[in-house]
């Protein structure tokens, strides 16, 4: 049991890098995740994905596989759409949705023009798919100062952040504030999608936004628990996943995703929260009084 | 007076949705705001609220803040599957002590468990408000409303699907309010809630109708006239010289 749970992170240093950096990842990317799916936004965060993937590409043609060069080109370009397409949608009355598809493909093609006018075969694998078996040094900083600034910022924009999810009208007649939470609040999943894309690609670093929190809400219904299970949920399929990845040496974000793909269905049907059995099978019901 | 509207233009993509609307609302005004549908009843609230800015006019408030005046949305616009308590929505209203960032603390927590009594929804602390009916999530609301303790009070269609037995109690609120001398201002469609309990009435048809003591406002001639509105923006209106 401990040769196959433990042995493989104890001995090889890269499996403990892996772990300490996709716990940091669960950490900070599950609670943003937790909002995204609260406020219907899921697949915002497939899109936010696409829109990084230029900025990254240009960082990559400047300097080469450096992380730092390609995380900026990434926060920068995510950070453009974002805000752009909240200002715009703002300022002329236009649903949010359309307005940050528009500056999404606008930012997609612009990347694939550049790297196609440089003429430089860029090996977009690596962004694509990641490398979570070798982060090295600066990886790992990075990862901690993004998980880090991710949770500060979280607990500064807790209240303002809720009353914008549930009622914005609300909270815009008593504060300013609903600009600056739903515009930091869409810079912190560009720079949780940023963050993840070094460890499992641009593309899987989405599912570690995505489907923890949607695991849990067939398990709790209340918004801490919602958090609360899912970076427990998305810290154990990283490990698991991880394993997996080691003993049938599966590419590693294949496997952390698709466990938590197992665990999605699993708790779909067997959820305790409004999950399929329980729902078919609940007939039973109390007396108005008791 | 605590809100004056000089000539107020309001509208979206330069159609009027009110026009030219002048006049004076007394502090302590008991003040209903009726018309059909597109008559700038809530335009007019966000016009109040400063959410939408004037295409012509302004509207002056005296001695209050913009941010210190309580409104109520519309119902609908309430994301009621939010997993956040009532206890929890109904705190929310002391944003004006605690802000963003502030710590609840035991007074507050007390405000809220009375505010919830006074609006007869004692028990339902700690309820999601996924769980509620429209009728106690306007309680909910209302509960707010009281935490935030605002000297002017809007409240967009308060009545709108809610049952007899709790549009009683939520008009016996308001009517604590006018006693308090507070100002509140309320969008209605229902006529005969109006000529029970709002003194003052305020006809809009994008242009104001009549304004003024309630029964000399919804007369049958007044009520008609609000009636020919015409619904649809005109595309071929020239541009509005009347300032």
């Amino acid at each position: 049991m401990f040769e196959f749970l433990i042995a493989p992170f104890t001995e090889f240093s890269f499996m403990q890098r892996a772990l300490v950096g996709c716990f940091a990842i669960s950490i900070s990317a599950s609670p943003i995740g937790v909002f995204l799916m609260l406020r219907r936004m899921s697949l915002t965060g497939d899109v936010m994905a696409h829109a990084i993937l230029p900025g990254a590409a240009v960082g990559f043609m400047v300097a080469g596989l450096s992380i730092g060069a390609m995380t900026i080109g990434g926060i920068v370009a995510g950070c453009l759409v974002a805000l752009l397409s909240g200002l715009v949608s703002r300022l002329t009355d236009v649903g949010e949705d359309s307005s940050m598809a528009a500056f999404y493909l606008i930012s997609l093609a612009l990347g694939v023009l550049i790297i196609s006018l440089n003429g430089s075969q860029v090996d977009l694998l690596h962004v694509l798919f990641g490398s979570a078996l070798a982060l090295n040094n600066d990886a790992l900083i990075l990862l901690g100062a993004i998980s880090s600034i991710t949770l500060i910022s979280l607990a500064v924009l807790y209240r303002p952040l809720v009353m914008e999810c549930m009622d914005s009208a609300f909270l815009r007649s008593v504060s300013g504030l609903s600009l600056w939470a739903h515009m930091g609040f869409l810079v912190l999943v560009v720079l949780n999608l940023v963050g993840g894309f070094n460890a499992l690609g641009t593309l899987m670093s989405v599912g570690m936004m995505i489907l923890p929190p949607a695991i849990a809400r067939y398990w709790v219904a209340r918004l801490d628990g919602l958090i609360g299970v899912s970076i427990l949920v998305s810290s154990l399929s990283c490990f698991l996943g991880l394993l997996a990845s080691y003993h049938a040496a599966w590419p590693t974000s294949s496997a952390i995703i698709l466990t938590m793909g197992a665990a999605y269905i699993f708790s779909f049907i067997a959820g305790s929260n409004g999950g399929l059995i329980k729902t078919l099978v609940a007939k039973q019901h109390k007396h108005l009084s008791a | 007076m605590i809100l004056q509207f000089n000539n107020l233009t309001l509208g979206y993509d330069l159609h009027p949705a009110v026009h030219h609307l002048t006049l004076g609302v007394q502090r302590g005004a008991l003040l209903a705001l009726t018309g059909p549908n597109g008559a700038g009843k809530s335009t007019l609230l966000k016009g109040i609220m400063g959410q939408l800015r004037p295409l012509d006019g302004s509207v002056e408030c005296h001695d209050i803040r913009r941010n210190e005046i309580a409104y109520l949305p519309q119902l609908s616009q309430v994301d009621r599957r939010f997993p956040i308590t009532v206890d929890e929505l109904v705190s929310l209203g002391a944003w004006k002590q605690t802000g963003a960032f502030g710590r609840l603390k035991m007074q507050h927590k007390k405000k809220v468990g009375s505010a919830l009594e006074q609006i007869g929804l004692a028990g339902f602390e700690k309820r999601l408000i996924s769980t509620l009916s429209g009728g106690q999530m306007q309680r909910v609301l209302f509960a707010r409303l009281l935490m935030q303790e605002a000297n002017l009070i809007l409240l967009d269609e308060p009545f709108t699907a809610i049952d007899s037995k709790t549009t009683e109690d939520l008009l016996e609120q308001v009517a604590l309010w006018h006693q308090s001398g507070k100002t509140v201002i309320a969008v209605l469609h229902e006529l005969n809630i109006i000529r029970g309990h709002f003194p003052e009435t305020l006809l809009l048809s994008r242009q104001p109708i009549a304004y003024g003591p309630t029964e000399t406002v919804l007369t049958d001639n007044n009520l008609s006239k609000a009636r020919q509105l015409n619904e649809a923006f005109d595309e071929q209106a020239g541009l509005c010289s009347h300032a």
